[in-house]
């Protein structure tokens, strides 16, 4: 797949297909541990959704350009150094711009690193593609990362605090849910989002094989 | 029970702020390799172990970087680590039990990229703890770890037998057992607090 993809040029469905068909988090299920740990309310969610998308988008273009270079022996070595030198960056341009960012975020900035959606993009893709489609399918991959996150955030913040980005949105006699900015309900909405989209694939398969019987049965 | 003693430390690292289910660290391994308890077992023994050679590596690191006042190069020092001591486990598996290196495949590299050892890291330089304290929080995150995802074998084990809806199967049922587990470790919050 790797040596036909060689040859298309850029087009828009290298953006799209990280943003949606392969989305790193619904699709893929990679770099779980943020999607579940900082995503009780949506401002969070949307800081490391962008913080990753930096870091994915810096590491993947420079994998891109030095993937002559590096010999094939220490590569996964290379990456992750080149991965935990943006995410320093990342870790003290947050500090700088919102220290109250950085203290709700936590560790979780420098665990970037541990991401293995970036790791794996530097794999799979930027060590064989050139710069130009390497940088178009991390943004993609980095938008999917970040919606699923918002779809996460929002989620969470709604039922467990009763707003949206601060704003509140139900009337004062609505009870919170604390249980969905604890732990167990991450993991809850991530797998109610899961089973959502797996609903949504069975519907369509489902209705694929009709079309198809009927059309069979017509002639 | 002093915050600072090692028997709290264990506890807290192993069950109170459990670090799969209570701080959301190395999900990947967890869905990805809890599917056979005969497999887990010794994916998380092997973490374990590298959690343990990281927390000893990053305590060293801290004082070299700290007397060089190169702390901003700590994270970069802490994945080279980790890095190489999990190549080191790869190969100790490899030579010694080939059909477990094939069982655990492409996720025995993927160690490295585990958040909750370069997690055990990060937290105990930012608590400060001294050499003994580092020690008992590895080891107490290493326990945490294996018996997080022995449990979530064993309960995926059962779920293989049950009748699940189609749509539910897979990744959302694994979340969803993970989420119950989780719940059930809340109860252990305040725990010789």
């Amino acid at each position: 797949m790797a040596a036909k993809r060689e040859q298309e040029p850029i087009t828009m469905d290298t953006f799209l297909s990280g943003l949606w068909r392969e989305n790193p988090v619904f699709v893929m299920l990679l770099g779980m541990c943020p999607v579940l740990a900082v995503t009780n309310t949506t401002e969070n969610a949307l800081a490391m959704g962008l913080a990753t998308t930096f870091v994915l988008v810096c590491s993947t273009g420079l994998v891109s350009i030095l993937r002559d270079f590096i010999p094939k022996e220490v590569r996964i070595a290379s990456y992750i150094v080149i991965i935990a030198t943006f995410v320093t960056v990342v870790d003290y341009a947050i500090q700088a711009i919102s220290l109250e960012i950085y203290n709700a975020l936590g560790a979780f900035i420098q665990l970037i690193v541990a991401n293995c959606m970036i790791l794996g993009r530097a794999e799979a893709f930027a060590s064989r593609q050139p710069l130009g489609k390497t940088l178009v399918d991390a943004l993609g991959v980095g938008a999917g990362f970040t919606l699923a996150l918002l779809c996460l955030g929002t989620v969470r913040e709604l039922l467990g605090a009763g707003e949206i980005l601060g704003i509140q949105v139900f009337a004062d006699g609505f009870e919170p849910w604390v249980i969905m900015l604890l732990p167990p309900g991450g993991f809850f909405v991530l797998a109610g989002w899961l089973l959502l989209f797996a609903w949504i694939k069975e519907r369509q398969n489902q209705r694929a094989a009709a079309a198809k019987e009927a059309t069979a049965d017509g002639r | 029970m002093d915050a600072d003693s090692l028997s709290y430390i264990f506890l807290n690292a192993a069950i109170i702020n459990n670090f799969v289910l209570a701080l959301f660290l190395g999900i990947c391994p967890i869905l990805g390799v809890s599917g056979k308890l005969g497999t887990a077992f010794p994916m998380g023994v092997a973490s374990a172990f590298v959690m343990l050679i990281a927390s000893l590596a990053a305590y060293g690191i801290n004082i070299v970087l700290g007397y060089f006042e190169l702390e901003f190069l700590s994270l970069i020092a802490y994945i080279a680590v980790i890095a190489s001591a999990v190549q080191l486990v790869e190969m100790v598996v490899k030579k010694f039990s080939p059909p477990l290196y094939r069982a655990l495949g492409i996720f025995l590299p993927l160690i490295t990229t585990n958040c909750a050892i370069l997690g055990v890291a990060l937290f105990q330089t930012s608590y400060e703890y001294d050499f003994l304290q580092s020690l008992t929080y590895s080891l107490g995150a290493g326990a945490g770890f294996i018996l997080a995802i022995v449990l979530m074998a064993g309960l995926r084990e059962q779920v293989d037998l049950a009748d699940v809806p189609s749509v539910a199967r897979g990744a959302a049922m694994s979340l969803m057992l993970a989420g119950v587990l989780s719940l059930a470790f809340m109860g252990f919050a305040g725990l010789g607090g």
